[in-house]
């Protein structure tokens, strides 16, 4: 029944806004980086951005059902790839998270979050997003839950926070009862203000990193410099911003890593409120597309896919900018689409090819 | 597998994803009211604070570790010295102040300008350097214009200060400014333009130890880039220091033996690999490098036709000449041919339709005079019997083509040819004549000196291969030591398994050279009372032939690798002299630095020199003892006979006449020790009359190993 498939049937328009976005996260390395050692960046960053297109493309090409019925094997080899970066990982700045394989350095970790979102979405789909039983749940928590350790262990955990949200959505979408999330969460809450209050799970540096957002100006040179440098700069951009390679705390070298984590406030004190409302209506914009495919999509599998990216992005988004203004803690996690990185961009450009995918074959039934 | 497909026709309710969708909105929503607080209602207040954000960072440059030789002797020190650097802040227009700047501080206009172009695109709190080891002159300009010229800023830092005369310059090396192409290597990801780094040597290969940890000041400046406060303090952690296995005095005279001479000098002690005196000569002043070296020093190092900064010991690749001859024998012996070949030498012989030439006819004669006289004729004949795969196999084994793995960057890897070699390089077969020359060591084979000195050591010990270092590796981290090894490999410590008969006929052989005897090659570095082997070289060159005036393009290059004493050696040493002649002369300067560690050993305190131990000829004609060789199959392994070097009691001495002392007055010969108890090996040992504590030192320097 598979018939070769054109490209007609393709998001163009989603296309058309993540490319947008991709321009302007070049432009904004470009600035960012002109007067540090990463001078030259937005080259790579150019780079990595075609080869992500590649990837989507290509990716687009193998019907998701075929990823589906792969996912299995895909979390076993996901597993294995953990142990081993924690076995022959190369140690950088005291963490284990990266495979060298010839010339490139890899993080797993960016990729198991992919494969969860095609495991996840082939977990419930099989279920058939009916009702859900004890049994059910706890399966859906041990398969997220054992990568996610094992990434918190690497230790990374900003990567291992990305992958609740893919449980979340699974769980949500597939048919959680509302009695049954209540007790979920308050059984979390408690364990989780067990181990932050045990002081062996969670490392002191985490535990100040996790803190300092809510009072920066305790230590302005140590934990909450980064925040306190990071609000100044979005703060100072005003409603229109300094310009573009104009902004002080970019350039002047104030703000930490304006080129990956913290692009987002390199922008915003550039190019200020609108250019910053812009850029979020722009991802809304993105967000929204992408639940209308899932709206649309030939199956439940198709949907639950979709949901899944959305539910990745969203809390990514959600994250980083809140970070960067001061409403969440410093975690480590890139803005999709404008940091700095080639694992993420790859990521972010793979998890679109997937949406693409379930796009192109709506009809296909 | 088509589970799922059962779900096809069902969806996903509408009501959740649109749940969803209100969900992004509202969080969405949060941001937006977010940044309204920041960017519209705060701004004015973030504006300010922003101004007020100015913080110098001054880098406090940690010292670098300093140099030791084995006996704790400073090689390298620091000194104390201010520098200048030049601090860029945002609207402040520098490019006016440029020619005042030059003139205090005596700087040419143009090359400020070019400096400043060079930093134009790095970090803008950085300072960029404009002046290193300024004087107390110029110090007084900066400091009586602190007002007009506020962006300059002087830092006390701590110099190199390396010994005079470029002694041993090229095993310590030198520091100099990080290079454009070093930044963009990962393995230099710690520096930042400016930044010094070791660029040769020792202060290259163990820069990770030797740098420390640059730290900072904070200062708080206000928007015309004075200072108004401190915010904090990263002390610099210091480097550390480093011990190396090179003895001043040894150095010394290796210096001093090569003199003028284009060539290389090393000394090491063939049972751990330890450099005792590595010179390659010409040298160069590294204190040159320290501070920044002019434009005309650096091109008149970089064009001297003579290769200054080519550390000739690890990377000079020469044809080895007769010294190849003991890798021969290591071959002809371990394959049988060589111990009942008689080749009767009559100034040459006929090999595949050609004569090849001999220096002398030696007439007939055995492996035993084969070596001492060097004679060409018998090494033809042997190559023509092993071919070309056979002496590659042992002269790969013996390291000849392959790095040592020395502890020093760039070392050169020499060439050993082979027919897979020549079809590998030159895609063509290798033709059965051209071993001949191979045979005496020429042709394609190439060596290193460091190279040679550990393949003839190593023959003479028995076959034990050692890696040659410089530093110690427990004074270095684990990590540091496994990288280290990484990044300069090489062959390593290896044992390469050889016949008794092997390596005693070549150690005789070698001994035989320094004996008086007709043709014997090196009777004119014969030392009296030092049980001194080795094997000279007279490599001819590419395009030379028998010209033999010193210096000269078309001389021989003139090699010597001598040993003391013939078995297992406490110390080895390789000569090389380019285009010095005969190996003879080598063979001169060779035992000039033998004589001083001899000399010195007796010296020391708690030496064997200070108590003989058998009943040794004294101070006559038979001062050089046969050795008895102890490594026949029906002897029991726990006894084992060590070689030594020692002096007998010091008259001369004891009545305060030191500068009398002569080598004639030492003596070397073998005892016998127990290895029943491994932990004591000595007490048990003790030949008659010596005293326990006397010994112990060179009886534990060698393990003692049953073979």
């Amino acid at each position: 029944m598979q018939k070769a498939l054109g490209y007609r049937d393709f998001d163009w328009l989603l296309l058309g806004m993540v490319m947008l976005l991709c321009t302007l996260s070049v432009f904004e390395i470009y600035s960012a980086t002109m007067h540090t050692k990463y001078i030259g960046f937005h080259i790579k960053q150019m780079y990595w951005i075609g080869g992500g297109l590649a990837l989507m493309f290509l990716l687009a090409r193998v019907d998701y059902h075929r990823l589906l019925d792969f996912a299995y094997w895909a979390y076993g080899a996901c597993i294995l790839s953990l142990v081993a970066v924690r076995l022959v990982g190369t140690r950088v700045m005291g963490a284990r998270r990266w495979v060298r394989l010839g010339p490139v350095h890899f993080q797993p970790s960016e990729w198991v979050k992919l494969v969860l979102i095609v495991l996840v979405a082939h977990y419930f789909a099989n279920l058939g997003c009916k009702r859900l039983t004890w049994p059910d749940i706890f399966k859906a928590i041990g398969l997220v839950g054992v990568p996610m350790l094992l990434v918190v262990a690497q230790p990374d955990l900003g990567t291992a926070l990305t992958y609740f949200p893919i449980l979340f959505i699974g769980l949500f979408l597939g048919g959680i009862h509302w009695r049954q999330a209540l007790l979920l969460v308050a059984v979390s809450l408690v364990v989780v203000v067990g181990a932050w209050s045990s002081g062996k799970v969670v490392k002191p540096y985490q535990k100040a990193r996790l803190t300092s957002f809510l009072n920066p100006d305790a230590d302005p040179r140590g934990t909450g410099y980064h925040l306190r440098q990071s609000l100044i700069a979005v703060g100072s951009g005003g409603i229109w911003g300094q310009g573009a390679e104009k902004g002080t705390q970019t350039q002047g070298n104030f703000l930490p890593i304006p080129h990956a984590d913290f692009i987002f406030a390199a922008f915003s004190e550039e190019h200020g409120f609108v250019g910053a409302f812009l850029v979020l209506l722009l991802y809304f914009a993105i967000l929204m597309r992408l639940i209308q495919n899932a709206q649309t999509a030939a199956d439940i599998s198709g949907s639950l896919l979709v949901m899944g990216v959305v539910a990745v992005l969203t809390f990514q988004i959600m994250v980083n900018i809140g970070m960067v203004i001061g409403f969440m803690p410093v975690t480590g996690i890139p803005l999709p689409l404008m940091s700095y990185g080639g694992s993420s961009v790859l990521f972010t450009f793979l998890a679109l090819g997937v949406v693409m995918n379930v796009r192109m074959r709506r009809f296909v039934n | 597998m088509t589970s799922e497909r059962v779900n096809r026709e069902e969806k996903l309710p509408a009501l959740k994803l649109t749940l969803a969708q209100y969900g992004i909105l509202l969080l969405m929503l949060v941001l937006v009211a977010g940044l309204w607080r920041l960017q519209v209602l705060g701004a004015d207040s973030w504006k300010v604070l922003a101004e007020q954000n100015r913080i110098r960072k001054v880098p406090i440059l940690a010292p670098r570790g300093k140099l030791f030789d084995r006996e704790g002797r400073l090689l390298v020190d620091n000194y104390p010295s201010v520098s200048c650097f030049l601090v860029r802040e945002q609207g402040s227009n520098i490019d006016a102040d440029l020619p005042l700047i030059a003139r205090g501080l005596d700087l040419d206009l143009d090359q400020l300008r070019a400096t400043l172009r060079h930093y134009h695109g790095s970090a803008a709190y950085q300072p960029i350097p404009i002046k290193q080891d300024i004087t107390p002159d110029e110090q007084a300009f900066i400091a009586a214009h602190r007002n007009e010229l506020p962006e300059l800023e002087t830092i006390d830092e701590e110099r190199r200060l390396y010994p005079r005369d470029g002694f041993a310059s090229h095993v310590i090396g030198y520091v100099g400014e990080v290079s454009e192409e070093m930044l963009n290597d990962p393995r230099y990801a710690y520096y930042e333009p400016g930044d010094v780094v070791g660029r040769a040597g020792i202060e290259q290969s163990y820069d990770e130890i030797l740098r420390g940890q640059d730290g900072s000041m904070d200062v708080i400046v206000d928007s015309h880039g004075r200072e108004v406060g401190r915010a904090g303090v990263q002390p610099a952690i210091p480097g550390h220091d480093l011990k190396l296995t090179l003895d001043i005095d040894i150095q010394r005279a290796a210096e001093e033996a090569l003199g003028a001479a284009n060539g290389a000098i090393i000394a090491m002690d063939p049972r751990t690999g330890e450099i005792l005196a590595l010179v390659s000569h010409p040298n160069f002043d590294p204190n040159a490098f320290a501070v920044r070296i002019g434009r005309a020093e650096w091109t008149q190092l970089i064009t001297d036709p003579n290769h200054p900064l080519m550390n000739k010991a690890i990377q000079d690749q020469l044809a080895p000449g007769s010294t190849f001859k003991v890798i021969m024998s290591v071959a002809g012996l371990q394959q049988g041919i060589a111990q009942n070949l008689k080749v009767n030498c009559a100034g040459g012989g006929n090999f595949y339709g050609h004569f090849f030439h001999c220096d002398h006819h030696h007439g007939l004669l055995s492996i035993h005079e084969a070596i001492p006289e060097s004679c060409d004729t018998y090494f033809y004949q042997l190559a023509s019997m092993l071919g070309i795969d056979t002496i590659a196999k042992y002269a790969h084994e013996l390291g000849i083509g392959v790095k040592t793995g020395i502890d020093l960057p760039d070392e050169m890897a020499g060439i050993m040819p082979s027919t897979e070699w020549k079809m590998k390089t030159y895609h063509e077969k290798w033709y059965a004549g051209e071993v001949i020359s191979v045979g005496i060591g020429q042709g394609a084979v190439a060596v290193t000196p460091i190279q040679l000195l550990r393949a003839l050591s190593g023959v003479a010990s028995d076959g034990h291969m050692v890696r040659p270092h410089l530093v110690d590796a427990s004074q270095v981290p684990v990590d540091f030591e496994r990288a280290l090894l990484d990044s300069y490999p090489g062959s390593g410590s290896t044992v390469v398994p050889m016949n008794p008969d092997t390596w005693m006929t070549i150690t005789d052989g070698m001994a035989g050279t320094t004996q008086p005897g007709l043709y014997h090659t090196a009777e004119g570095a014969h030392l009296e009372g030092i049980d001194f082997a080795g094997k000279t070289g007279t490599a001819q060159v590419v395009g030379g032939g028998d010209t033999h005036n010193r210096g000269g393009a078309k001389t021989p290059n003139a090699w010597f690798v001598g040993m003391a004493p013939r078995r297992n050696p406490e110390i080895a040493v390789v000569v090389l002299q380019e285009h010095g002649d005969w190996g003879s002369g080598s063979a001169k300067l060779a035992a000039q630095v033998i004589t001083a560690y001899v000399n010195k050993q007796r010296h020391e305190e708690n030496n064997l020199a200070t108590a003989p131990t058998k009943p040794v000829a004294t101070g006559q004609q038979a001062a050089y003892l046969p050795i008895p060789a102890p490594m026949s199959a029906a002897q029991p392994a726990s006894t084992m006979e060590m070689a030594a070097v020692w002096s007998r009691p010091d008259k001369v001495r004891q009545t305060g006449h030191q500068q009398e002392s002569s080598p004639e007055q030492m003596a070397v010969g073998g005892f016998q020790i127990a290895l029943d108890h491994p932990e004591d090996p000595i007490r048990e040992a003790t030949p008659e009359g010596l005293p326990q504590t006397a010994g112990q030192r060179a009886a534990t320097a060698r393990k003692p190993e049953a073979r």
